[in-house]
């Protein structure tokens, strides 16, 4: 009997393709995802900037990795949203019905998420270099931020497709997103923890986005980062893994 | 065996969706090169065996048979010599008719994915609309584009889950023309309809399902055998489908 042979990067790159051209053809979504972080930056910064003490000198470097994460983590919506539609729209049907790798359909929508969360985050880094963004990072420093900002997309993608396979409606594919876009405001994200009243201050120095912004800042500062690299690694490994196992088990039981 | 001469077997298919019992034990055969028809009412359970057909659904018990491949053992085969269009067009909205068709092009990994893509644009008149995004297009050009792609790579066996529902007279007698040269071309065609019309029409063999069960089967002249003998009348009239239809389900209804 003839085997059929899998074309997992092949059938993976059509996939690719197609949720690359939806980005594409609807740059709305990456305007709307980049306009609102753009914009708490602006106000941040030339409304609230002057009341708030950091102890730095230059407070678009301190907010810089926060808005980042609000960017990335309101960017992940729509990849639940696109594959809520995928769904709804039958065209995940086809797919399956059709001799392919199968698990090509969510790395698809999971690579295009990375792709389309890099492009938003390079925009937002252009118009924080406008407002006087400077780093004194070195290449290697850069790699380990693009690196962190990696796998904190990939966590919360993961988490988005569980979302957008789960979801009932357009509305709750996207709603999950809220708490996670507002994680950064009770963190090290806009202020330092220690103004905090201590059970907020408690869980903001526990929760990730503030390791992960340590991490950022101390790396573009050309800081010594110290544990907050590897803490923040193993909570975007750690999320990553769970919703990744999650996913599938919700993605096994929907097809 | 005579195995290979059908394209699908299917003996004691039972689907329940939580409590709902949807398929109590379906059984039926499709010769290989006919036209098939699945007639039933709205929630017969029609789409419910074309998705299990499609190894889109698990079955619960039964042994399926699809050109020669045991679904739930060899579903990759399965996969391989079918295509589906399903009851909702399953059409990449933002693509146009053209990328549409050569992305299934390249997920059959044909070698001129671009070649087949203007082969079937030419052949189901959208040619003109090549480029256009498919939100652009109208009911029953998204339809043609949909049978289009399930037309890629020229698949053994097509499934259409009621592929004329809400198309006008126009579009549908053209998607009959499809369906016909389909059939003549050598291919196998399951479709599932709620008009007796378009059964008539169209098939070789026809299917009808009704609580769970298929209460008749047989050619379009088998059935009419079945009709309750007529009354003498004047004016010697055969008895239409729909009229065999629901004086089945009138019996059975009868029985109970
Ligand atoms: N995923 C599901 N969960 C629960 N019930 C379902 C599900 N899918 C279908 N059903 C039920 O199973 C029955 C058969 O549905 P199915 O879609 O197969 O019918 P159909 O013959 O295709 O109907 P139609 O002509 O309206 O398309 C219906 O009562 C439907 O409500
Ligand atoms: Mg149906």
């Amino acid at each position: 009997m003839e085997t059929i042979k899998n074309y997992f990067f092949m059938d993976l790159s059509v996939m690719l393709g197609r949720s690359m051209r939806h980005i594409f053809r609807s740059m709305d979504t990456i305007i709307t995802v980049t306009i609102t972080p753009i914009a708490m930056m602006l106000l941040f910064v030339y409304v609230f900037g002057g009341a708030i003490q950091t102890g730095t000198a230059n407070y678009v470097n301190y907010l810089l990795p926060g808005i980042l994460l609000i960017a990335i983590a309101s960017g992940i919506a729509y990849t639940a949203y696109r594959l809520f539609m995928d769904m709804q729209r039958g065209i995940l049907e086809r797919f399956h019905s059709m001799p392919i790798a199968r698990s090509t359909v969510l790395w698809g929508h999971v690579l295009t998420s990375l792709v389309s969360n890099a492009i938003s985050v390079v925009i937002i880094i252009l118009v924080a270099l406008i407002m006087g963004f400077r780093s004194s990072a070195g290449v290697l420093s850069c790699l380990a931020v693009a690196g962190i900002l990696t796998l904190f997309t990939l966590a919360l993608t993961w988490i988005a497709v569980i979302a957008g396979l789960s979801a009932k409606s357009v509305d709750g594919a996207g709603a999950f997103s809220y708490p996670i876009i507002f994680l950064p405001f009770i963190s090290s994200a806009f202020v330092p923890t220690g103004t905090m009243p201590s059970a907020v201050r408690a869980f903001a120095e526990n929760q990730p986005v503030t390791s992960i912004v340590n991490a950022m800042r101390a790396l573009l500062s050309d800081q010594p980062v110290g544990n907050d690299i590897w803490i923040a690694a193993v909570w975007c490994i750690g999320i990553m893994l769970v919703a990744y196992f999650f996913a599938m088990r919700v993605y096994k039981k929907r097809v | 065996m005579n195995m290979q001469n059908k394209a699908i077997r299917v003996k004691g298919l039972k689907k329940s969706y939580k409590q709902l019992e949807v398929l109590k034990g379906v059984d039926f055969e499709v010769e290989q090169g006919s036209i098939f028809a699945l007639l039933g009412s709205n929630g017969a359970g029609k789409t419910t065996i074309v998705k299990i057909l499609t190894t889109l659904l698990k079955q619960d018990s039964g042994t399926t048979i699809v050109n020669g491949f045991d679904l739930v053992s060899e579903p990759d085969h399965v996969r391989q010599s079918i295509s589906l269009t399903g009851q909702f067009a399953a059409v990449d909205e933002i693509l146009t008719g053209r990328e549409n068709l050569s992305m299934i092009a390249r997920l059959r990994h044909l070698s001129h994915p671009r070649q087949v893509a203007d082969d079937l644009l030419k052949r189901f008149s959208l040619t003109e609309a090549a480029d256009r995004g498919v939100s652009t297009y109208s009911g029953g050009m998204r339809r043609r584009l949909d049978i289009a792609m399930s037309l890629v790579g020229k698949p053994q066996l097509i499934f259409l889950d009621e592929p004329t529902t809400g198309l006008d007279p126009e579009g549908r007698i053209e998607v009959w023309k499809i369906v016909k040269e389909l059939a003549d071309g050598g291919t196998t065609v399951f479709l599932t309809t709620q008009y007796l019309e378009e059964a008539e029409q169209l098939a070789d063999q026809i299917a009808i399902l009704h609580e769970g069960k298929i209460i008749v089967s047989g050619t379009l002249a088998e059935l009419k055998k079945l009709f309750p003998p007529a009354k003498v009348e004047y004016i010697e009239k055969q008895p239409t489908l729909e009229e065999i239809f629901l004086a089945i389900i009138g019996q059975k209804m009868e029985e109970k």
